[in-house]
């Protein structure tokens, strides 16, 4: 097949000598991330708990960014998009990511605004 | 002769001989696929994040509901679905050193690859199934209000959940279930609860110690709890009694809450079921040497790309279902 493999991961920090131990490599980097999730899943810490950012906690933004990371990591490393032509590449990762922004802004702002019609209109719910 | 096909263009730009994208038909089909499918699974997460944020303040608490390991009792949260990821993406190795011994053509190495990755598929298949019985099944039980709000009890002194089964009186009433032939035609009840709405209420009243949760989560992110005086109050809006889960009600809170668990982790459960049938068809298109003949193991990269799309939608399911 003569297919080429690029073997750094982390913008060229970490560098493999074969395609097999990249794949090594990335598993237990996304080991480690997984297993930070579940740590803080089970700690909750409070600093990180009482903090919001745009009106989420700091520890939910905290596991979207390491899913969003993990995301990276299989899809570049384990689906090889990584070693693919940067237009394809691109086609396929920019169309999902435009179109779920879109979707996610314009559901949750729906699902606040409906919310808030719940708590302050009159409307009984809670009963 | 004039009806002769001629192949002598096919290379060429206008004869469909080139690829910008540098990829096979097949694989550009797969990608389709894929980013179509994502743009599904997107939708039922957002559909699930929009009714979060519609009941922000009574949504059930992940940690909660999913606090068991096969052969344990105790309160485990969330390490049986850590395990769940660790398998699925452990799976995704496998693929990918078969998909990398493929390139090598290497062909017994892509049999035990292949193999290796069927059975992490299995694993997580069966693991979700559990899951899913575990759920359905329920372990404390509730009462629903009026308004279907769902009542949960903790025990006073030690903090805990109560079960209904801790404090509900077994009282000397008897009632026949419901059943299709008799009554108005073909209308029954579902299977009864192990205790009647009067036989907790009448436990609740005769044991002081147990006080009522209800769904609102407080500013220390807990669910709240009543007082002894308050809960006799509650209690009185009560009409249904609540064992695990079905589509209708549940007895964690938040009716969309099993719903949504059961769509979208069903919806994923049947993605890694066929992934799993997929990967045993090439399985034995590897043994029987298909690939080797046809001189490429690409069927097996194309294949590799689905199943790593299921570790990839899992990841996002496991974050929004049971961290955030």
């Amino acid at each position: 097949m003569g297919h080429e493999h690029k073997l750094e991961i982390f913008r060229g920090l970490l560098k493999f000598k074969s395609n097999t131990q990249k794949i090594w490599g990335v598993l237990i980097f996304l080991s480690i991330v997984t297993a930070i999730e579940v740590a803080l899943g089970i700690i909750k810490p409070e600093f990180l708990t009482k903090k919001y950012f745009l009106g989420m906690k700091l520890l939910n933004w905290i596991f979207i960014i390491l899913t969003l990371v993990k995301a990276y990591y299989i899809a570049w490393d384990f689906m090889h998009l990584r070693d693919e032509k940067s237009s394809l590449r691109r086609a396929i990762v920019w169309t999902p990511i435009f179109l779920v922004s879109y979707l996610i802004f314009i559901l949750l702002f729906e699902a606040d605004y409906i919310y808030n019609v719940f708590k302050d209109g009159f409307l009984a719910w809670d009963f | 002769m004039d009806t002769t096909v001629t192949t002598g263009t096919e290379d060429g730009v206008w004869g469909g001989g080139n690829q910008p994208l540098g990829a096979s038909y097949g694989k550009m089909m797969m990608w389709f696929f894929i980013v179509s499918d994502a743009l599904t699974f997107s939708g039922f997460l957002v559909a699930y994040g929009f009714s979060r944020f519609k009941f922000i303040e009574t949504w059930p608490i992940a940690d909660e509901v999913f606090t068991h390991v096969p052969f344990f009792h105790g309160n485990y949260p969330m390490y049986y679905v850590a395990f769940m990821t660790f398998i699925l993406i452990m799976s995704s190795v496998t693929m990918v050193l078969a998909v990398d011994a493929g390139h090598n053509r290497k062909q017994s190495k892509v049999i035990l690859y292949m193999f290796l990755t069927i059975i992490g598929g299995a694993i997580f298949v069966g693991s979700q199934a559990w899951e899913w019985a575990t759920f359905i099944k329920g372990d404390y039980g509730a009462l629903e209000t009026k308004g279907g709000r769902i009542l949960q009890f903790v025990n006073a002194e030690t903090g805990k959940r109560a079960a209904l089964a801790d404090f509900s009186q077994t009282l000397p009433e008897d009632r026949v279930q419901h059943q299709g032939y008799n009554g108005i035609w073909y209308q029954n009840e579902g299977s009864r609860t192990s205790y009647s709405l009067n036989e907790v209420v009448e436990g609740f009243k005769s044991s002081p110690n147990i006080l009522i949760r209800t769904e609102t989560i407080n500013e220390e992110g807990e669910k709240t709890l009543l007082t002894r005086q308050e809960s006799l109050a509650k209690l009185n809006e009560a009409v249904y009694v609540v064992e695990g889960a079905n589509l209708i009600r549940n007895e964690y809170g938040s009716r969309l809450f099993a719903d949504f668990f059961f769509f979208i982790t069903g919806f994923h459960g049947f993605h890694v079921f066929s992934g799993v049938v997929i990967n045993v068809i090439i399985f034995f298109n590897v043994i029987i040497g298909t690939y080797e003949k046809r001189g490429h193991y690409e069927m097996v990269e194309k294949v590799g790309l689905y199943w790593h799309f299921v570790d990839l939608v899992w990841v996002f399911v496991f974050t929004f279902f049971y961290l955030v």
